[in-house]
């Protein structure tokens, strides 16, 4: 194993090596190995925290032509290292009437949820967390941790505004998990397993995004949902519940769910790069594992771009019109396409695996060319009927009833 | 590596939990808790004895497996249904507390 | 004693302990926040069966939505902030014994039988459980009818769920 090929897997091998020399018994070296994996992996993802907000809001300074944060070191690089300061000597207020052990829990659960995700993700050929055989599913179960820490949140503060906005929150998580997972299972179901590794390894030849390009939209519209990124970020409008859950956090509590909120928009990210984009795929990937890391790395960059390019550019939506693109368009979309792919993968079984691609692209950009008809006769259909009057009426209605009696 | 009989007395005394829970408790919510409990109990159970049988066994064995599939399936539909009934209930009588829904007792 | 069996014993003696408070509580939310930990216990309890998926499937669905489901309704059913007066039926005595006394009948009948005592040893690695069970569930020997069932009563739920908690303008005037 040399070093320059494979620095993390040689660094791996090396410590295991050095653990199994001290003398201690195999599965004591095997949970040492994994405990400090872990916690070296759990470190560098918050560290790197640091870095992308400050990528962050160069990004969307930039988009709303301003400079960014410029003051504190080259470029202003170390402008999270001083917020960090600032949060940290904060005072940690505890409202009247808050439920203490859901209070300091919600936090600590926020982050773990994000950090779990992890350890499921190849980030290149040799660098695993653990190869679960049943890994996509567990990025989908972790999730609902995360809805279960803003819970506690909401609940915890004692305060109506938190716990309208955990409310929301929740009910746009568990809506937007529903095309998330359908949309997932069309990978699963061109790579025939559900192992994350075995997804990326089934992508050498063709990447997902260009056989299913249709699950890859879904998929990533449902992904900025759960991540309560614009424009699906009315779990936080100031002008409607002041700030959400978090309201009434302060100091390193509400950082933590800061630094949750960030890392959950970089780890989708990645997840997306990994399940559509081929993850550690590339050339040379498979001889030289850090090349394999690079390219993940690149991958992940660009989705991250584009979610923060979203957030940049589009208004909120209402939350009537983000439950009816949920449920009238999205879940009925990804129900067609998985039974569209599984139709055509079993007529074109016999075929090379070019024309099964041109197939299944085709039978993709079909049913959203289809989509797009439907919903542009549907809103041309709303705007002949409607009375001027009628759209104040429809707002003052839907949206205390979260959009269920349209 | 670990007795069949842990996991069967863990089910036992997870279902009696559960059991208690469902007769004894005030609100509606509450009893559905409890019957989860009790279904979570039954799955333990089937898992547990789908290993057994799987490792008494060399073919491919599955059928504990697929019971566990069908319970979920069915916790899933019965808390959905049980919710909303308790929702509407709430909202004709504004009480959760399953003493109070006398409206049948005239 | 063996990893394992620590593993085991501590997760069951936390989802008992939890499935106990869950219970007793007397606040609801926070019963059905232990009720999430027991579900965790239990999902842990899964994986020392060597059922990775269960394990998974379990954490999806009952804490990823039907906790939530409780926690919602305990949330939408409650008068004001705290819950007031005994969460306890009067006549819990009784519902208590029963438990009991289940228990202990289930116990015994199962202490009777020679299978009790026997070691869940590993399985291979290479049976894998989880095709076969894709397929027997597909498959028309296998549980192709009961699977259809499973679906059509998913559909049965889901459109009686909404009808029935849908708030209809005429209710709230009648």
């Amino acid at each position: 194993m040399d070093f320059l090929r494979d620095p993390f897997g040689f660094v791996i091998q090396e410590y295991t090596g050095w653990l199994g020399g001290l003398g201690l018994p195999a599965g004591w070296v095997d949970i040492i190995a994994k405990l400090t994996g872990a916690l070296v992996l759990a470190t560098g993802a918050m560290l790197f925290v640091v870095f992308l907000i400050w990528y962050e809001r160069k990004l969307i300074g930039r988009i709303q032509d301003r400079f960014g944060p410029n003051r504190v070191g080259p470029w202003g690089i170390f402008q999270p290292v001083a917020d960090m300061l600032k949060i940290f000597t904060k005072e940690y207020i505890t409202p009247i009437g808050a439920d203490k052990f859901a209070y300091n829990l919600a936090p600590i659960l926020a982050v773990a949820a994000v950090l779990l995700l992890w350890s499921v993700l190849p980030l290149s050929v040799t660098v695993v967390g653990t190869d679960l055989n049943v890994g996509l599913l567990f990025l989908v179960a972790v999730g609902g941790l995360g809805e279960m820490s803003y819970i506690l949140a909401g609940w915890g503060s004692n305060n109506k505004y938190a716990l309208l906005g955990a409310f929301r929150l929740v009910a746009q998580l568990i809506s937007y998990e529903v095309p998330l997972v359908l949309s997932a299972l069309v990978p699963v179901m061109l790579a025939g397993t559900l192992s994350v590794n075995g997804i990326v390894q089934a992508q050498e030849s063709v990447w997902f995004i260009v056989a299913a390009p249709a699950a890859a939209l879904i998929f990533f519209i449902a992904s900025i949902a759960e991540i309560g990124r614009s424009p699906f970020d009315l779990i936080e409008a100031e002008s409607e519940l002041v700030a959400g859950y978090n309201i009434e956090y302060s100091g390193l509590k509400f950082g933590m769910f800061f630094v949750a909120e960030f890392l959950h928009a970089f780890t989708v990210s990645m997840i997306f790069a990994t399940v559509f984009l081929g993850g550690w795929q590339g050339p040379g990937a498979a001889e030289i594992p850090v090349l394999g890391f690079v390219y993940l790395m690149l991958k992940t960059f660009v989705v991250y771009f584009v979610t923060i390019l979203f957030r940049g550019t589009l208004p909120r939506f209402r939350i009537d019109q983000m439950m009816n693109l949920n449920w009238k368009v999205l879940t009925p979309l990804s129900l067609a396409l998985i039974m569209a792919m599984a139709i055509v993968g079993g007529l074109t079984r016999e075929l090379p695996v070019f024309w099964q691609v041109i197939a299944f692209l085709l039978v993709n950009l079909l049913l959203l060319g289809a989509t797009d008809q439907l919903m542009r006769l549907s809103q041309s259909r709303k705007t002949k009927s409607n009375l001027p009057m009628q759209p104040l009426r429809k707002v003052l209605t839907t949206s205390t009833k979260h959009g269920a009696g349209e | 590596m670990i007795p069949l009989a842990w996991y069967l007395i863990f089910s036992a005394a997870l279902f009696c939990i559960g059991l208690f829970g469902a007769l004894a408790r005030k609100n509606a919510v509450a009893i559905l808790m409890g019957v989860e409990l009790m279904l979570n109990a039954v799955n333990v159970n089937l898992i547990a004895f789908w290993h057994y049988y799987a490792q008494m066994r060399s073919t491919p064995y599955v059928h504990g497996l697929a019971f566990t599939t069908m319970v979920f399936v069915v916790a899933a539909a019965e808390v959905a249904v049980g919710l909303a009934l308790v929702i509407s209930a709430y909202r004709r009588r504004q009480t959760p507390v399953v003493d109070e829904l006398t409206l049948l007792k005239g | 004693m063996n990893g394992l069996q620590v593993v085991f014993l501590l997760a069951a003696l936390v989802s008992l302990f939890s499935a106990a408070m869950v219970v007793s509580a007397r606040r609801m939310m926070h019963a059905a926040l232990w009720l999430v930990l027991t579900l965790m216990g239990v999902a842990v309890i899964f994986v020392t069966l060597q059922s990775s998926f269960f394990a998974v499937v379990q954490v999806l669905v009952y804490v990823g939505a039907i906790a939530i489901l409780i926690i919602f309704s305990v949330m939408l059913t409650r008068r004001v902030m705290e819950d007031h007066g005994d969460q306890i039926l009067p006549g819990w005595r009784a519902a208590g014994l029963v438990a009991g006394l289940l228990f202990a009948i289930i116990v015994g009948f199962l202490a009777l039988w020679q299978g009790f005592t026997t070691m869940l040893v590993e399985l291979p690695a290479d049976a894998d459980n989880l095709l076969d069970l894709g397929q027997a569930l597909v498959s028309p020997q296998g549980y192709a009818l009961p699977f259809e069932l499973a679906s059509v009563l998913l559909v049965a739920a889901l459109i009686g769920a909404i009808t029935i908690a849908v708030d209809r303008k005429e209710d709230q005037h009648g």
